[in-house]
């Protein structure tokens, strides 16, 4: 897991300022559960994540009890101002290690102190092998309402270089043994540029997911993360990571192969049948929503007040068994921060960001990348910032120049 | 005040490496100065980037004493000198204070260029020489070869050279005892007017300069009104005395004696290396011969990586200055680089100095341009143009002819590189000036050559081509015409001042095309593509494009970390700070210095 970002220092009893409090409710509200277990470790993942053996692994015996705590904090330090959460995601880690009891359980004490709102998302990650017809049918009968699930690929030797215990095929039955259980909203993840995968891997992998029918879809570039034993195959040559050509490639075939198939993409990595089937969990995050990450690692935001827990499963529980805020370090990043946070995920999405949040020297730079090519010019007379598909690609530094 | 025919002065020659510092540590403790509790390397290189670099910057002049076999005590003076190509005057100002000088040659390298050079100023200076061969403790020496090529040199006996290892002491008495014998004492008139020639001097902050001072004639004191007669300053001295090695006030110097004197002024500049130090009352008439202004020889723009940092570079500058006279600067403007001064050094070692401890001892980033020579413009009008920077160079249509610095270059090389390094010279613009055989095997080579070129890589390509066997003196001769053109860099169509040149017109195809060529590796790629030209005037000749980058995303951001990847993209921004933005291209540091290394890709 990669560093944490510096910060400082965050209260014992996790008290917010008044004026993050302030207007709570009128911006989307979300609850993030953390499930920091999997069953093995991929050799690519720099998650905050623990499998068994390892010593963050052994406090997943009290883990549900200690979640219930944390809802119990948010609820306090948040107050009756809280808003009924409209969106709720298990994240991990794999989510679905844990029985659907336990899963059930945490939805559950999320309900008894917030409320769902009418309509809300519920999202689960899963690993195609953690869950089965039965498991499936559990959750979306204790409220779950949107599946997750990590398919990476569908070419076996690039699932081995992933180190994914999943059998081909297996991602595409989960989907269908999701729908018999009535998910209105079913999502597939995939990863490109993987050492060694070709581009017909990559066109066979997008083709199978397809063939799935997901509503949603996500692609992510794989990137070598520091401290990983994928970084370690690299830096002893075993693997070769793939050019900026090939990942501009693959990013471009998925372009052309999912828009055939009518999706859209509506976020730089997130594709959808339609509106009706975008992660509004996710949509928060980028569209400075509020929202309460528990779990270890588990990040939060609410009313300008970023927030992120101790990372080690062990040093968080205690914290929050003893009534106490388990946040590793807050921050209250400034107007300019602000502005920079505000590009950098608006640029993320194809609504884009407005013009009129920028500075002069943001919107001079916008007027440059637009006749440069990487902004939408339909978007652009219309007031916002939207990076076109070489835009995308270029993301780092439109928004430096947009926020400048 | 002591008997003048008991005082020696002596120098020590070597080239560099030879072991100049550690046989004058080892007479220091030889002769008791120091004693072994304070001894350390290097004693006498008292700057941090002497001991680091193993060289000698500024000149030492420290006071032993030494009793002789024959029971007299002598009072040595120990002048430690500069021996780079770049301090040469200063070299021949330190050898004018002496009667004698320790030839030390390398038994296993054999003689330099350097030592030759220096050699020749210590004969022209009329000093008793005394060679000796170092470092015979080493398994690599060869005593017999290498005093054959002394002997060669300075057309003594190779019998009576002295053999000697500077590291254990062994001979150094032997070598102690042959300069009280050699060397003969001074013998100035103590009766005349006082007559001190400044040799070096230095700056301290909390004392003013101090003049490092041969007595000639006569006899200064402390407290007497003095005139420095070149700069016709008039001062008084505040204190006099000598090194041992620190310094030691005393009442009075004498003709014969080596020591410092301080006035309590500021400037450098007022006592200049090589001027003559009188009674400002019923002074000398006659200065001692041998004074020159010092004219810098190469130039380079130095300018700040951070913009606000510019009043504390021009501080540090002006500091600097007070310490080094050589040192020249005035402002310059450029387009691509902002705010920065133009810089005037004696070599490229002593660029290479200032920009390290401008940047060390004033903690200042900085960024130098090419560096280049001086070149004196000749208009169609009659007016002469001095011309400091490529930028500068006047529009052809008006010149009548431009003149650029000549060396005298003289290069000592094992015989089988003769023809490589012909072949170099040529390259480089040189005519040949004839060659002598040192000994069987080894060679000096001279050539006349632009300093342009030396100032370029000639020294690295001698090197590579020699595997370091050769080595290079060289004296200034003076200006001569030549074809030269200015070549400009177009960046995404925009002249950038900063990586202009001037080149000999029938190079200046070759030059164009492997500049750009070497800039299309530097400059990284950008979000649009980049066209790299070289054009004289308004005519292209070479052109290379950086290409567009495709991608620059750090895509993933999970979860609600938003904080990590705004902290990635901050300091993005701040390594984006560190490049130059010359119009709408972002240019790294190194891809302004592109042109030195020209010579590599032609090698490949």
């Amino acid at each position: 897991m990669a560093r944490l970002p510096d910060g400082d220092p965050a209260p014992r009893d996790g008290a917010l300022p008044e004026a993050a409090l302030a207007g709570l409710g009128e911006r989307p509200f979300g609850l993030y559960v953390h499930v920091p277990f999997c069953a093995t470790r991929c050799g690519y993942c720099d998650f905050n994540t623990y499998v068994p053996g390892e010593d963050g692994a052994a406090a997943a015996s009290g883990y549900v009890e200690a979640v219930l705590a944390e809802l119990d904090l948010a609820r306090r330090t948040l107050g009756d101002g809280a808003p009924a959460a409209q969106t709720v995601f298990f994240g991990g880690g794999t989510p679905t290690l844990l029985a659907a009891a336990d899963l059930t359980r945490l939805l559950d004490g999320i309900r008894e102190r917030f409320g769902l709102a009418p309509g809300a998302e519920v999202t689960t990650e899963a690993n195609p092998e953690s869950v089965d017809p039965a498991k499936l049918a559990a959750l979306r009968e204790a409220g779950f309402t949107r599946l997750s699930l990590g398919m990476q690929s569908a070419v076996p030797r690039v699932l081995a270089t992933l180190d994914r215990v999943h059998s081909p095929g297996r991602p595409q039955a989960a989907v269908a043994e999701a729908r018999a259980a009535g998910f209105e909203q079913v999502s597939l993840d995939l990863i490109y540029g993987t050492p060694g995968e070709t581009a017909d891997d990559w066109r066979a992998s997008l083709d199978a997911a397809l063939e799935a029918e997901p509503d949603h879809l996500s692609t992510y570039s794989l990137i070598v993360e520091p401290g990983t034993r994928l970084a370690a195959q690299v830096r002893r040559g075993e693997l070769e990571p793939p050019s900026e050509d090939v990942i501009v490639d693959r990013f471009e075939t998925a372009e052309h192969v999912l828009a055939a198939a009518g999706m859209q993409w509506y976020e730089t990595c997130s594709w959808a049948t339609g509106e009706a089937a975008w992660c509004r969990h996710n949509l928060g995050y980028w569209d400075g929503g509020d929202w309460w990450g528990a779990g270890p690692g588990a990040h939060s935001h609410v009313g300008g007040v970023r927030w992120w827990n101790a990372l080690h499963p062990k040093g968080w529980a205690e914290r929050v068994r003893a009534g106490e805020s388990p946040a590793a370090a807050r921050e209250i990043p400034d107007a300019e921060s602000v502005r920079l946070e505000q590009v950098m995920l608006g640029l993320r999405l194809r609504s884009g960001v407005a013009l009129d949040v920028l500075t002069d020297d943001g919107r001079a730079a916008a007027a440059e990348h637009l006749a440069g090519g990487l902004l939408e010019p339909a978007d652009h007379a219309a007031g916002r910032a939207v990076l076109t598909l070489r835009g995308r690609l270029l993301a780092d530094p439109v928004t430096l120049d947009l926020a400048g | 005040m002591s008997d003048q025919s008991l005082i020696r002065n002596f120098s020590i020659i070597a080239h560099i490496d030879h072991g100049k510092s550690t046989l004058a540590d080892r007479i220091l403790e030889m002769t008791k100065t120091v004693s072994a509790r304070d001894m350390k390397a290097q004693l006498l290189d008292s700057m941090e980037l002497e001991r680091e670099r193993g060289i000698t910057i500024k000149s030492q002049a420290v006071r032993v004493y030494y009793t002789a076999d024959d029971g007299v005590t002598y009072q040595f003076h120990l002048i430690d000198t500069p021996g780079h190509v770049d301090f040469t005057y200063e070299v021949s100002r330190s050898l004018q204070a002496c009667e004698g000088a320790l030839l030390v040659v390398d038994a296993s390298q054999g003689v330099e260029a350097q030592t030759v050079a220096n050699t020749y100023l210590a004969v022209d200076a009329g000093l008793e020489l005394i060679p000796c061969l170092n470092k015979i403790d080493l398994p690599g020496a060869e005593p017999e070869r290498v005093a054959g090529e002394v002997s060669e040199l300075i057309g003594e006996d190779p019998e009576s050279i002295k053999i000697i290892s500077g590291k254990t002491g062994a001979g150094v008495h032997e070598v102690l005892e042959q300069l009280v014998a050699q060397v003969p004492p001074p013998d100035g008139d103590r009766n005349a007017p006082a007559r001190a020639l400044i040799f070096d001097s230095e700056f301290d902050q909390y004392r003013g300069v101090i003049a490092y001072i041969r007595m000639v004639d006569g006899v200064l004191k402390k407290g007497e009104a003095i005139r420095a007669m070149a700069a016709d300053f008039n001062a008084e001295v505040d204190e006099i005395g000598f090194f041992s090695p620190t310094m030691t006030p005393v009442k009075e110097l004498a003709a014969g004696e080596v020591g410092y004197l301080i006035t309590g002024v500021k400037d450098v500049k007022l006592l200049k290396v090589g001027d003559t130090i009188t009674q400002r009352y019923h002074g000398a008439e006659e200065a001692i011969p041998g004074f020159r202004e010092i004219q810098p020889m190469v130039f380079c723009g130095l300018f700040p990586i951070e913009a606000s940092d510019y009043p504390d570079f021009r501080d540090a500058l002006e500091k600097l200055s007070l310490n080094d006279a050589a040192l020249a600067w005035e402002p310059e403007n450029s387009d691509a680089l902002g705010f920065g001064f133009r810089c005037g050094f004696l070599g490229l070692l002593h660029m290479d100095i200032i920009r390290e401890r401008l940047e060390r001892e004033y903690d200042l980033e900085l960024m130098a341009t090419m560096p280049s020579v001086g070149f004196q413009v000749e208009m169609e009008n009659g007016d002469i143009v001095e011309v400091h920077n490529p930028s500068d160079m006047p529009d052809p249509n008006g010149i009548k002819e431009i003149r650029e610095p000549y060396i005298r270059a003289s290069i000592l090389t094992p015989k089988e590189y003769i023809g490589t390094i012909m072949e170099l010279c040529q390259d480089k613009r040189g005519q040949t000036g004839g060659m002598s055989f040192l000994s069987e095997d080894r060679v000096n080579l001279l050539y006349d050559l632009p300093l342009a070129e030396i100032v370029l890589d000639f020294f690295d390509q001698l090197k590579t081509r020699t595997k370091g066997y050769a080595s290079l003196d060289y004296e200034i001769i003076g200006l001569r015409p030549s074809p030269l053109v200015k070549l400009d860099v177009l960046l995404a169509g925009d002249a950038v001042d900063a990586l202009s040149l001037v080149v000999h017109k029938d190079k200046a195809y070759d030059i164009g095309r492997q500049l750009t060529e070497k800039l299309r590796e530097k400059i990284p790629r950008q979000q649009y593509d980049v066209p790299i030209q070289a054009a004289i005037g308004s005519h292209i000749i070479a052109r290379e494009t950086v290409k567009a980058f495709r991608k620059d995303v750090t895509a993933k951001c999970y979860g609600g970390d938003i904080s990590r990847k705004r902290k990635l993209l901050e300091n993005q921004k701040k390594g984006k700070k560190r490049m130059k933005n010359v119009g709408k291209v972002e240019v790294p540091q190194e891809a302004f210095l592109a042109v030195l290394e020209l010579g590599d890709s032609k090698s490949k």
